[in-house]
């Protein structure tokens, strides 16, 4: 099992990503609603990721920023915590996150007549942002699990952050990369579906690598 | 002078990889770079830690400086402070000033290269000159709320530019132009922000008169109102009721700004007979800024108006806990309960402060996450990651785009 070669070699990416404002934005429900369903996929993956690469190391986590600007700016709790909650790991497009963010907005603000009401004061202002991304391959390659594992240790949180989230959202590859290739090609399905398990929103970096490591390790022990 | 490897203990080997790689595919380009002035200011003082890095990086980069006489940079101060939204008078002739200049520049300088890339009004009309090549407009003011004359005037060099970068969201304004978003960044070497051993913290404290016997709150700014200094002595005498602590408020004022001693005058009267409360007029130091503020329990920054408010940066670099007001720049740096505390008052401040005095472990986390915030988006080389990301975008026009 140790050195059991994979069919194909685990070529490890990453990706550098810059901000670009998109010049829309919102004071309020109705304004943040509209403007969640039209904006491009790239705007939805900047708002409910760029928390957790630039909160790398918080403990715990802030919410995704849907969550934290209905709550800080608007002072719906309520909202906030069910848009918080959304269980992304569960969506597997930018389009379902996209219609699961409006739908749950969208209920509540059925209920809540004063939601509707409510405005962010002027320095509070909602503005869209998308994330520019570019991928590149960083050299390192597995073969084996015990490659793997020792490659998972080294490479950047932005290399893992790509093949956890981006691979799977924004190229849709309907799972992250880790579990495509433990399934498809290290024939390993179970420590595939356990790292397809892994809620990647609730840890911190180095936790979301040790996880991973864990299982990896778990898996070679047994 | 500092190379990249000086930096690797705070952005790990793989980010420094990140650069050589991002340089190699700007390998070829010729970048420029331009501004109004070698040495003062924000700009002067990032790039002048920046070129080097580029350099190094083997990017053929260069910086130059425009050329301007009395005339037009008091027109420039006009416009800089009428972008900021103070009423300024500005004449027909203030604007030809500002355009027989710029085209002066623009007839003497060699504009040749594939990225040009200009900080702030001063150089703007360089543009003038655009040809096939890439113009980017870095604009380091918050011009939410300009006077719209001078915006306007403005803005019609702004829409040549192939991109623009503002510091904030809230500091833009809609352009049909690409704007990028690139915060400003600290130096973690520089000698306001470097380790210093705790003997030389103290020896600061105690040139000073300061000692450690009693919590020390500090804010460090300029004695200006729009940093209300007076709010803050107000927020420590509420925290002082209940809690025994000494407040330092530490900063400059320039000789010629009358303003600024007649805020320090009445900041003095304000403190008098307290002596805990320590009032430091204090000469442009970055050693001793940067020991005030590891000596401190906790920061405090109290503004009413900032621009991006990098002393926030600063004091959460040193791992302190950080009172702020959610203003200008400032919510960027800091997720309030999560990397230090927002305020929207003098009581909303001096709560801040009691909780964090009552509850020091909390206090330390917020200092530790506020730190890693830090390292993670507001050191000098992320700045010069997003520079070469943004060169990059001038060619790729993707959300998502494969470098392979």
């Amino acid at each position: 099992m140790e050195n059991h070669e994979a069919k194909d070699e685990f070529l490890f990416y990453s990706r550098l990503s810059l901000t670009e404002l998109t010049g829309l934005r919102a004071v309020n429900l109705e304004q943040l609603l509209a403007l969640v369903k039209e904006v491009p996929d790239s705007c939805i993956f900047h708002h409910t990721h760029r928390f957790l690469r630039q909160h790398l190391h918080l403990s715990p986590e802030p919410p995704n920023d849907f969550a934290y600007w209905v709550f800080h700016a608007l002072g719906e709790a309520r909202l906030a915590e069910a848009l918080a909650s959304i269980d992304i790991v569960r969506l597997d497009s930018l389009r379902a996150i996209r219609e699961k963010i409006a739908s749950t907005m969208e209920d509540y603000m059925a209920r809540s007549v004063s939601a509707r009401q409510r405005f962010a004061s002027e320095n509070e202002t909602f503005h869209f942002l998308k994330s520019v991304s570019f991928i590149f391959p960083t050299g390192r390659t597995a073969r084996t699990l015990p490659e793997f594992a020792g490659q998972i240790r080294q490479i950047s949180m932005d290399s893992i952050y790509f093949h956890m989230f981006e691979a799977r959202l924004r190229l849709e590859k309907g799972d992250n990369d880790f579990s495509l290739w433990l399934a498809e090609s290290a024939g390993e399905p179970e420590i595939a579906e356990a790292v397809s398990r892994l809620d990647p929103y609730t840890c911190t970096a180095e936790g979301l690598r040790s996880r991973i490591l864990d299982i990896v390790e778990r898996r070679r022990a047994a | 002078m500092n190379g990249i490897k000086d930096y690797i203990p705070f952005i790990g080997q793989s980010g420094a990889d990140e650069l050589s790689l991002l340089a190699e595919h700007l390998k070829g380009k010729k970048i420029r770079f331009f501004n109004s002035t070698a040495v003062g200011g924000g700009v002067a003082e990032i790039l002048n830690r920046m070129m080097p890095l580029m350099r190094e990086l083997r990017l053929d980069a260069t910086w130059d400086v425009i050329k301007g006489g009395e005339q037009f940079f008091a027109v420039t101060k006009k416009f800089h402070n009428a972008l900021h939204g103070h009423a300024e008078e500005i004449t027909g002739r203030d604007f030809e000033v500002f355009m027989e200049t710029g085209r002066l520049n623009a007839a003497e300088m060699d504009l040749s290269g594939d990225i040009m890339f200009v900080h702030d009004p001063q150089p703007i009309m360089l543009v003038e000159k655009k040809g096939a090549n890439k113009w980017i407009w870095r604009c380091h003011v918050d011009v939410s709320a300009p006077d719209e004359r001078v915006w306007s005037f403005l803005r019609e060099y702004i829409v040549r530019y192939d991109a623009s970068v503002f510091s904030a969201p809230s500091f833009s304004r809609v352009l049909p132009i690409r704007q990028f978003l690139v915060a400003p960044s600290i130096d973690p070497l520089s000698d306001k922000n470097r380790d210093l051993p705790e003997e030389a913290v103290l020896a600061v404290l105690g040139k000073y008169g300061i000692y450690r016997d009693k919590p020390v709150i500090t804010q460090i700014s300029r004695f200006d109102r729009l940093k209300d200094p007076l709010g803050v002595i107000e927020a420590y005498r509420l925290v002082k009721r209940h809690m025994d602590c000494q407040l330092v408020l530490a900063g400059g004022t320039a000789v010629d700004d009358p303003e600024g001693l007649q805020v320090l005058e009445e900041v003095r009267n304000r403190a008098e007979g307290d002596r805990d409360i320590h009032i430091l007029l204090m000469p442009q130091n970055d050693l001793e800024v940067n020991a005030l503020q590891r000596g401190s329990d906790i920061i405090l920054q109290k503004s009413l108006k900032e621009g991006f408010g990098l002393t926030i940066a600063e004091a959460l670099w040193k791992g302190k806990p950080v009172v702020a007001s959610a203003v200008g720049g400032i919510p960027l740096q800091i997720t309030h309960r999560y990397s230090g505390m927002l305020c929207h008052s003098v009581e909303g401040a001096a709560f801040a402060i009691k909780q964090l005095l009552q509850a020091p472990d909390y206090a330390r986390k917020l200092g530790e996450n506020g730190r890693e915030h830090v390292r993670n988006n507001f050191l000098l080389t992320r700045h010069l990651k997003e520079y070469l990301l943004m060169f990059m975008c001038m060619e790729h026009g993707r959300d998502l785009n494969r470098l392979f």
